[in-house]
């Protein structure tokens, strides 16, 4: 059912684990229905992002969407960063079964996220970004695909 | 590869493919027909029929041919909600049973019966007394599952069925799990209605059969020719009766020693996951359960992956997480037991074959202890607790 791509970043996921003092910290899904995702981002004094790790509770689809979504933000700037949408990690992927669309999004939700937490930290604002819809910490989150 | 997912299904045994052959080209007759030809097929159906019949302690008008669990239990219910519907229009199962059960009700529902659906407790049991409260005096149909077909409990089913009827109820069970595992006398058990399948106990896929006690009078589900008593029309699935009989009959041979492998490898396993593998849960419960039937939740990690990095070992296996249903919603089974979203996310079923080895057992802990560790390290709530455990020293 999943590319060999997705196949691949599952079997092997690049760039898991914790990054301590990170610049920005996301985490978004719920436990519900069963993806959470956290990402970890270090980003350097010209807005680069120079490192980023993941930590991800789900399938196969959210473990690789998680990878890619690092893999494509890693060494870029904010505003690229920004640009990395749901279906760029999707295509990235060589697609992913029409079930397992909404994993895509929640990596995309999840770069968002570690990006509103590093500009809280910053005291900045980052263009066309809004504060993450889904966190685990908020009572009954509701997602919406 | 390692398969261990025999409440999915079976392996069709070869004996009972090798029973089935002559029955496509040599014995392919319509039973309903005159000549010899025919005659030979209707014999070898009926001959499925008694072995079928007397595996239950059943007459053998009281049996009848379907495609399979699923058809069996449509039919069951929604004939005997059409032809009680008179006397009233309540139906009561219990919160876990197969989904053709509960969605069967739900079609109901929507035409105007009520269903109670009874809670089980942490185990899966459903409490006699629950059930007595729960009987309306338009109460029509009680139906609850012989063992459960995800945590492998068996319920108390002649107990249910003497409360059914005491109270003058229909009683439904639908045995698809159980059958060819344990032991079924439907008179003992005050079972009216049962359902079972062949591709459960090394049959064929795609035949079933329905029993119906002689005096329930619920109507034909499939219209048309006159085969089944009037009740189920359609040429007969001549080869996949034959299998179904074959399997049966194979079933109940070696019922015994196929329960007492099947247990000892069970224990073995569930022994081995619970002592080596931390925050780990067995899920059903622990004795009144199916021989074959392990199922356990392992806390931080998600189970589709699970299954995927068992299946690049070779092992097949399920699971009761939401990915693996095709919807948004765990296993309404372990919810339905008490647990938590993401433990029932966790979940992991093992079904074993009298096939199956210790040795298997022992490559299957071993690569789980692996996998889970594996997928604990990525998971963000192993994170969240363990620094929770760290900052309580």
């Amino acid at each position: 059912m999943y590319s060999e791509k997705v196949m691949d970043h599952f079997q092997n996921p690049r760039n898991v684990g914790e990054i301590e003092n990170a610049s920005g910290v996301g985490t978004v899904g719920n436990a519900k229905c069963g993806d959470i995702m956290r990402m970890f981002l270090d980003i350097d004094e010209n807005g680069v992002i120079r490192d980023v790790k993941f930590k991800t509770f789900g399938c196969g689809a959210a473990v690789a969407t998680s990878s890619m979504a690092t893999e494509l933000v890693k060494g870029k700037t904010i505003d690229q960063a920004m640009q990395v949408t749901n279906k760029a990690v999707m295509e990235a992927l060589d697609g992913l079964p029409p079930v397992k669309v909404h994993c895509s999004l929640l990596a995309e939700e999840a770069i968002h996220a570690a990006l509103w937490d590093y500009a809280q930290k910053q005291g900045i604002e980052i263009e066309g970004l809004k504060k993450p819809k889904a966190d685990i910490s908020e009572e009954e989150p509701e997602e919406n695909y | 590869m390692i398969y261990l997912d025999n409440a999915a299904t079976t392996k069709t045994a070869p004996e009972v493919v090798e029973a089935m052959l002559p029955y496509f080209t040599e014995m392919y007759g319509n039973p309903s027909t005159i000549y010899s030809l025919g005659s030979e097929s209707k014999k070898a159906v009926n001959s499925a029929r008694r072995i079928l019949a007397e595996s239950i302690g059943a007459k053998m008008e009281e049996i009848y041919f379907t495609a399979g669990g699923s058809e069996s239990d449509n039919w069951a219910i929604k004939a005997a909600a059409e032809a009680y519907c008179a006397k009233g229009k309540h139906i009561i199962v219990s919160r876990i049973e197969h989904h053709a059960v509960l969605h069967t009700c739900e079609y109901l529902e929507k035409r105007g019966f009520e269903v109670t659906y009874l809670e089980v407790d942490r185990d899966g049991m459903v409490d006699p007394e629950t059930l007595r409260k729960a009987i309306r005096p338009d109460t029509i149909l009680i139906s609850i599952m012989f063992a459960n077909n995800e945590i492998g409990t068996i319920e108390p089913i002649a107990q249910l069925g003497q409360i059914a009827h005491e109270n003058g109820i229909l009683f439904h069970t639908d045995a698809v799990q159980a059958y060819g595992q344990l032991p079924i006398r439907v008179d003992e058990m005050n079972i009216d209605m049962l359902s079972a399948s062949g591709h459960k106990l090394n049959g064929p896929k795609g035949i079933g059969f329905l029993y119906i006690r002689t005096g329930v009078k619920i109507g034909s589900f499939v219209h048309g020719g006159a085969q089944e008593r009037r009740r189920r029309a359609g040429t007969e699935n001549v080869p996949g009766i034959v299998g179904l009989g074959a399997a049966a009959k194979r079933a109940m041979e070696r019922m015994e020693s196929k329960t007492e492998t099947e247990i000892a490898l069970r224990d073995y396993l569930i022994g081995r996951l619970e002592r080596e593998i931390p925050y780990c849960r067995l899920n059903g419960h622990r004795t009144r359960r199916l021989p074959n039937n392990v199922n356990v939740s392992f806390d931080y990690i998600e189970g589709e992956s699970m299954l995927i990095m068992l299946d690049m070992k070779g092992i097949c296996a399920s699971s009761g997480s939401a990915c693996t249903s095709g919807s948004l919603d765990p296993s309404h089974v372990l919810l339905a037991i008490g647990l938590k979203h993401e433990q029932a996310h966790g979940s992991l079923r093992i079904t074993l074959s009298e096939e199956n080895t210790r040795e298997e057992m022992d490559i299957v802990v071993d690569e789980l202890k692996q996998i889970v560790q594996r997928l604990r390290d990525m998971s963000p709530l192993y994170e969240d607790f363990i620094k929770k455990e760290k900052a309580k020293d």
